[in-house]
């Protein structure tokens, strides 16, 4: 480790911050014997950078070479950059030296492509292996599937990793033929699909040999860049809700973007990255993960984009006033769930809470409830406030919008703290 | 009013819920020794704390209560607030009285704060597993100073025991001045003399202390850390907001 450590890690760093799956979830595993480390399953965050984001996995680059030439990307062919690349056993000392002092999770192994596909990913196999059986480290390892590589090669480091996945980037295949001329999207599902497979079929072997190795045990997840294309929320949100119903889909990230490449006349050109559209996605995300809502109900053909103004959950609301108000006292858990204000912890312990007698305002408040936005949607104890029936959508729009325009400048993908 | 005095441990409180019990006496307040004496005190208990007593109270919450509540209690206290005696006393209560069960009833306030304490408590647990630094000292051991607002250091030992089971470390509450080292089999609470302590309350360990390849590792650690920094997002309020400044001073990369 000395001063050209340094120097690589600066720009194999830099080359590697827009990938923005950085989580370190889905696994648990509890110590080994004679080895370091332990993945907490809900993964940790050791610190935030100053543009907020978390920081879990060591997130590098093994070399920012690559053969391919992909528009939105700063490492392609044709950009004139600093190369470098990472020996080995360099990273995975790194790694573990990083690891032992707290400051890390794992790592989250990516790179551009040398020479061919499955060169680079060999090159990437040699990082884990000697971390797994020399340094016997035991933490969390995320790595992504070079475009290309044999099967043979996934099937090996699927045994290794945590987590292996594969970048769709553009939500559509005639923006991505447009903007990665040499890629396609079946370069992205078909390795997508091997990575299940190998994954239910360990499955099915655990079953039935407890000792059967472990093939990528927190699945897979993928990133798409917003705003560098036309495709609409509804496209993008579309796919996203496909991929969900796989069972080795964990996450999908979703990443405004930022223009790295400012002379590409494919590219659009913005004043500022689509953070608002992107955090609204997120939320939009998260009420498909854990609010039971469809994709078509969050956007459909009349609206395929999503609302700036207002959270997805409040537009959906203001949409549908004959489903409100509802009685916090007797309505099932799953209506509870679609009122605004009211989060997944507010609505288990409203559930749990009403059995010893009916709830008011000022408990529900106690519980977390954001009164100020739920009030046009509920009744409880006290007589029925004026809700949204009474009020008219238009005006409780013009009440919350206010609000929330103010809010949202300051939220950012891992602050979904929205109720 | 009803005053209660007892010797500050989990065990006295309990011995208090007993005492309470047994001799129908129920207090205004549960003060310790140390505590300022209040001006009218009609009544007063000193209740001795007794093992046997404790944990017959305790077995009775054991089969009335979830492991999750027994655990919330455990984190309430361990919170060290002043409230904390009264708030359990009556928590206990409220659930020995009840015939059904009553640790789900969230509009109860006594219930309610119970949970936001722990809350808290697990809270900053949470924030100790995120943000201890350790530094590599001359010796091999790894050391990392905290300085938690609630008593949670034994909380996440069995965290770090098993995450580092192949390393020595130290981690040290300066503001409790005790810690906890682990010397690669056991665990064993230690504390240090003033003197060191308040060289460690100033965050950075002299540099004859540390490893020889300490301080590479912090640099690359900190060149890291701003190259993986995207400009475009700048974002101080939520970078706060996720980690707030009073961990900084332990934070490696933000020194
Ligand atoms: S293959 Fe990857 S690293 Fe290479 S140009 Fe395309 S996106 Fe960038």
């Amino acid at each position: 480790m000395n001063e050209t450590t340094l120097e690589k890690l600066k720009i194999l760093a830099d080359a590697a911050k827009y990938d923005v799956s950085c989580a370190s979830s889905g696994t648990s595993r509890g110590a080994k014997k004679d080895g370091i480390g332990t993945a907490a399953g809900w993964g940790i965050c050791h610190s935030f950078t100053p543009d907020g984001r978390c920081v879990s996995l060591f997130k590098i680059l093994l070399t920012n070479h690559c053969i391919y030439d992909c528009a939105y990307c700063l490492n392609r062919r044709s950009n004139d950059v600093k190369r470098t690349t990472f020996l080995p056993d360099e990273l995975a000392e790194l790694t573990i030296e990083f690891y032992r002092r707290n400051y890390i999770e794992g790592l989250f192994l990516s790179s551009g492509v040398i020479r061919n596909p499955d060169y680079t990913m060999e090159q990437m196999l040699r990082v884990v292996m000697l971390l797994r059986e020399v340094h016997r480290f035991n933490g969390y390892i995320h790595m992504k599937s070079i475009p290309g590589a044999s099967q043979e090669l996934i099937a090996k480091v699927g045994t290794y990793v945590d987590r292996l996945s594969v970048n769709l980037e553009i939500p559509s295949e005639q923006n991505l033929k447009l903007l990665a001329p040499e890629k396609d999207h079946a370069s992205v599902f078909a390795p997508m699909r091997f990575i299940q497979q190998g994954m239910l079929e360990s499955a099915e072997d655990r079953k039935k040999f407890k000792k059967a190795p472990r093939f990528v045990p927190a699945g897979q997840s993928t990133q798409v860049i917003i705003g560098a294309t036309n495709d609409t929320d509804k496209q993008i949100l579309t796919l996203a809700s496909a991929l969900y119903k796989r069972p080795s889909f964990k996450r999908m990230y979703y990443s405004g973007y930022i223009p790295v490449n400012t002379s590409d006349s494919r590219l659009p050109v913005l004043a500022k990255p689509p953070l608002v559209r992107e955090n609204r996605l997120y939320q939009a995300d998260w009420l498909m993960r854990f609010y039971e809502f469809q994709a078509h109900e969050i956007v459909d053909d009349t609206q395929p984009d999503l609302d700036l103004d207002v959270d997805p959950k409040m537009g959906w609301a203001l949409r549908h006033p004959d489903f409100f108000p509802i009685d916090v006292n007797v309505a099932p858990y799953e209506m509870i769930l679609r009122v605004p204000g009211i989060g997944v912890k507010s609505a288990q312990l409203i559930v749990a809470s009403r059995r010893y007698g009916r709830l008011n305002s000022v408990q529900l408040k106690k519980m977390g409830v954001v009164m100020k936005r739920a009030q046009y949607f509920i009744v409880c104890r006290e007589l029925p406030m004026q809700t949204v029936n009474e009020l008219t959508p238009q005006y409780v729009r013009r009440q919350v919008t206010q609000k929330q325009r103010k809010q949202v400048a300051d939220l950012l993908q891992y602050s979904i703290q929205w109720e | 009013m009803i005053h209660f005095f007892y010797d500050k441990t989990f065990d006295g409180l309990l011995s208090c819920v007993f005492f309470a019990y047994e001799q129908k006496r129920f207090p205004d307040m549960i003060l310790s020794e140390s505590d300022p004496k209040p001006l009218f005190m009609d009544e007063q208990y000193y209740v001795p704390t007794e093992k046997e007593k404790s944990q017959r109270v305790w077995a009775a919450l054991e089969k009335k209560l979830s492991k999750t509540a027994q655990n919330m209690m455990l984190h309430v206290w361990l919170s060290e607030l002043p409230e904390v005696e009264m708030l359990l006393f009556r928590y206990i209560c409220k659930n020995i009285n009840h015939s059904k069960s009553y640790e789900m009833n969230f509009g109860d306030d006594d219930v309610l704060r119970v949970k936001e304490i722990a809350l808290k408590v697990s809270r900053e647990a949470e924030r100790l597993r995120m943000f201890v630094r350790f530094q590599e000292m001359a010796d091999g051991v790894y050391f990392a100073p905290i300085d938690p607002q609630f008593n949670v250091l034994s909380l996440v030992v069995p965290h770090f025991k098993a995450r580092y089971a192949n390393q020595q470390w130290i981690i040290y509450d300066t503001n409790r001045n005790f810690g906890i080292f682990y010397d690669i089999h056991t665990v064993q609470e230690i504390s240090f003399s003033p003197k060191d302590l308040s060289e460690l309350k100033l965050g950075k360990l002299s540099d004859e202390k540390l490893s020889e390849e300490e301080a590479m590792f912090q640099k690359l650690w900190k060149e890291y850390f701003q190259s993986i920094t995207i400009k475009e997002r700048i974002n101080l309020k939520l970078q706060r907001q996720m980690m707030p400044k009073k961990y900084w001073k332990y934070l490696t990369e933000m020194q």
